[in-house]
């Protein structure tokens, strides 16, 4: 097993640096510029200048490198110093946003933990809800519970999060007026009245997540709940006179978790990159929300960033899902 | 074993039906039988007689809906099972009467330890610690004859091969010293030496632990070989029941003689074809007030159609369901 992963973690590294590599040719391909967003006022020859400042005087390839050299060196050094306040940081050149013009790694470390808490809890709940929900549509199939189940998760997972998170801050914003429509992140968590505050305005967003991750996740801890209910080992474990709460809590959860655990992991990423429409509802300042900034304003070198960021998670997590299977299907052995 | 040995299990007009959308199936149709102390009860029949729903009846073990055990008597130990409350009928599956199914491949769950699943009956019918379960967990295996018994309590079912998983059933379905066995088709998904081994072993095991059992299957040759009494089943019904000796030296209904013909013997000349019972096996939609076997029967008359034959004796402990006289050749 061992093995096995160091194995993948190898292969991971060409898997990340290709996919770098065809965004960042794709991003330099791409129409636009950095000085378009400049007054027209500003002479071609001041221009030039500026991209010639902004490091893009030089060939593709060569830009590659030093952007990489900063990606995967300066700015983890960077962040790692700010967050324990080491004297790592070395004095090199930072991927600066053509934006703002500070350093892209402090940009997202600033982004994250709003993302974190907003996107994790939506997940985390969306998890918390929808096993037992699988569970129960499961063993009791057909049931009202079974049917209502059904009915939910099907529109949970078929009206799109921009759809109900406006339907959420119509309702519960502008009609009943319970929760602010904007999360504000210069809010800080002091006594209980912040936490109340803050608890109020992270309920929605979570929701409308919660909603749609509980539906994929239940419609899956279902199916796979009937696929092994019918299973002869059932059989055995009520023929040796097993108590019901054991025969499925025990013996049919554990076979029916396998493929729902490599979902919840093959889908941790994905959550990262789906949250983008969420954030930018709720105005959530998140890394979903610099992405799309950094894509109106043709800021490339954020964008590179984030979108590198994204690839490693979906990589990382891929390889998590593949170790979990192993590690809950004894029949799985890798080595 | 005397004849007047009391039952171990007495199982009286027993009923099983399933609803179903297309109308009810009657799977079970008033089947009796019983089984004495130490006995072994062959239980024959082609596939869909009923023979397993039968035996899933007695413990509760179908899933309902849409299944529904709607009449009879199931005595073990003075005390009905149809009656019996679900935590009632818990205590007697595992530790009254232990079941070994069919196919060893899938019956075992694939992601617990044998160790565990043999252990867990033990824990909860028995009472037992950890440490007195594994060691009664060893002395099963070493008694089915898994060599290395220890350290494969560790192994997890896909590390054995088929024969050996057989033999793992066997040890769960022996833990807690049932008073009967029932073993559905225990060997049909086995290869033909591996079956010769479990048959053996099972043999052995009734010698040393003294239980009744219930062989369900629909290999003759088996049977024959292995079982006191042979029950025949067609349609949901008893069709025929007697000393295994005269069931295969002196077979009264036109289906247990069919089915005995159709067993290729070796010692005569060859025949081009193997024979076969022409015909399909009923479906048992209607209630059936008819003999389940007359589309099939070569001595079928009116009567057959118009009535289902009861059981009669024809013999010291043998009684078949056919209005034909197999002596005579004659109704009766």
């Amino acid at each position: 097993m061992l093995t096995y992963t160091l194995r993948r973690l190898a292969f991971a590294v060409p898997t990340v640096l290709i996919i770098s590599l065809v965004v960042f040719l794709m991003l330099d391909m791409a129409p636009g510029d950095p000085t378009s967003s400049l007054p027209l006022t500003i002479p071609m020859e001041i221009r030039e200048e500026i991209r010639a400042a902004l490091g893009l005087g030089e060939p593709v390839l060569i830009r590659y490198v030093k952007w990489l050299q900063m990606m995967v060196i300066n700015e983890p050094l960077h962040m790692i110093a700010g967050a324990t306040g080491w004297d790592i940081a070395p004095d090199g050149p930072r991927i600066l946003s053509w934006q703002t013009r500070s350093p892209v790694g402090d940009i997202i470390v600033q982004r994250i933990p709003q993302t974190l808490w907003v996107v994790g809890l939506g997940y985390v709940f969306g998890i918390l809800i929808a096993l037992p929900i699988g569970v129960i549509s499961a063993y009791r199939q057909y049931s009202w519970f079974d049917q209502v189940g059904t009915f939910v998760s099907m529109v949970g997972f078929s009206v799109p999060t921009f759809f109900t998170g406006v339907v959420f801050i119509l309702i519960f914003s502008v009609w009943l007026g319970w929760f602010p429509s904007m999360y504000d992140t210069t809010l800080s968590v002091t006594d209980w009245d912040s936490f109340v505050r803050q608890v109020s305005q992270i309920v929605m967003p979570v929701a409308v997540l919660a909603l749609y991750n509980a539906s994929q996740i239940s419609r899956f801890m279902r199916a796979s709940m009937l696929d092994n209910l019918n299973q002869d080992y059932v059989r055995t474990a009520r023929a040796k006179g097993m108590r019901e709460q054991t025969v499925v809590m025990v013996h049919v959860l554990r076979n029916s978790m396998i493929p729902v655990v490599t979902v919840i992991a093959i889908g941790i990423p994905t959550v990262f990159t789906g949250a983008i429409i969420t954030e930018q509802i709720f105005r959530v300042n998140g890394l979903g929300d610099a992405l799309i900034r950094a894509i109106y304003a043709s800021d490339w070198p954020m964008v590179q960033t984030i979108t590198f960021i994204f690839a490693i998670l979906i990589v990382f997590f891929n390889l998590i899902a593949d170790v979990l299977y192993g590690i809950l299907d004894p029949r799985i052995r890798y080595d | 074993m005397p004849d007047g040995a009391v039952p171990v299990l007495d199982v009286k007009n027993l009923k099983t039906v399933f609803h179903t959308r297309a109308g009810d199936i009657h799977a079970v149709n008033s089947v009796s039988f019983s089984l004495k102390p130490g006995e072994l009860l062959g239980v024959v029949g082609e596939s869909g007689s009923g023979k397993s729903v039968t035996m899933m009846s007695l413990l509760g073990l179908l899933p309902s809906p849409p299944a529904e055990v709607r009449e009879g008597e199931v005595m073990l130990a003075g005390r009905d099972l149809l009656k019996a409350t679900p935590e009632g009928l818990r205590r007697v599956r595992g530790r009254e009467v232990g079941f070994v199914f069919q196919d060893p491949m899938t019956s075992l769950n694939p992601v617990f330890t044998v160790g565990f699943q043999i252990i867990e009956p033990l824990r909860k019918h028995m009472g037992m610690d950890r440490k007195r379960a594994r060691a009664r967990a060893t002395e099963l295996l070493e008694l089915v004859g898994i060599p290395d018994a220890e350290r494969r309590l560790k192994d997890f079912p896909h590390q054995f091969s088929g024969g050996m998983r057989q033999r793992v059933m066997i040890a769960i379905a022996l833990a807690c010293d049932p008073k009967v066995l029932i073993a559905d088709e225990p060997t049909t998904a086995l290869d033909v030496t591996i079956q010769a081994q479990i048959i053996e072993l099972v043999k052995e095991l009734r010698q040393r632990l003294g239980m009744a059992i219930i062989w369900i299957t629909h290999d003759l040759g088996v049977i024959a070989g292995i079982a006191d009494r042979v029950m025949v089943m067609y349609g949901g019904q008893v069709v025929e029941h007697g000393p295994v000796r005269e069931i295969f030296a002196d077979p009264a209904h036109p289906y247990t003689r069919a089915l005995l013909r159709t067993v290729p013997k070796l010692r005569e000349p060859r025949e081009d074809k193997l024979r076969v019972i022409e015909g399909q096996p009923p479906m048992l939609g209607a209630h059936p007030a008819a003999c389940p076997f007359r589309a099939r029967c070569d001595h079928a008359f009116d009567r057959c159609h118009r009535q289902n034959p009861p059981r009669r004796d024809i013999g010291k402990n043998h009684d078949t369901a056919c209005f034909w006289d197999h002596r005579t050749g004659q109704p009766v």
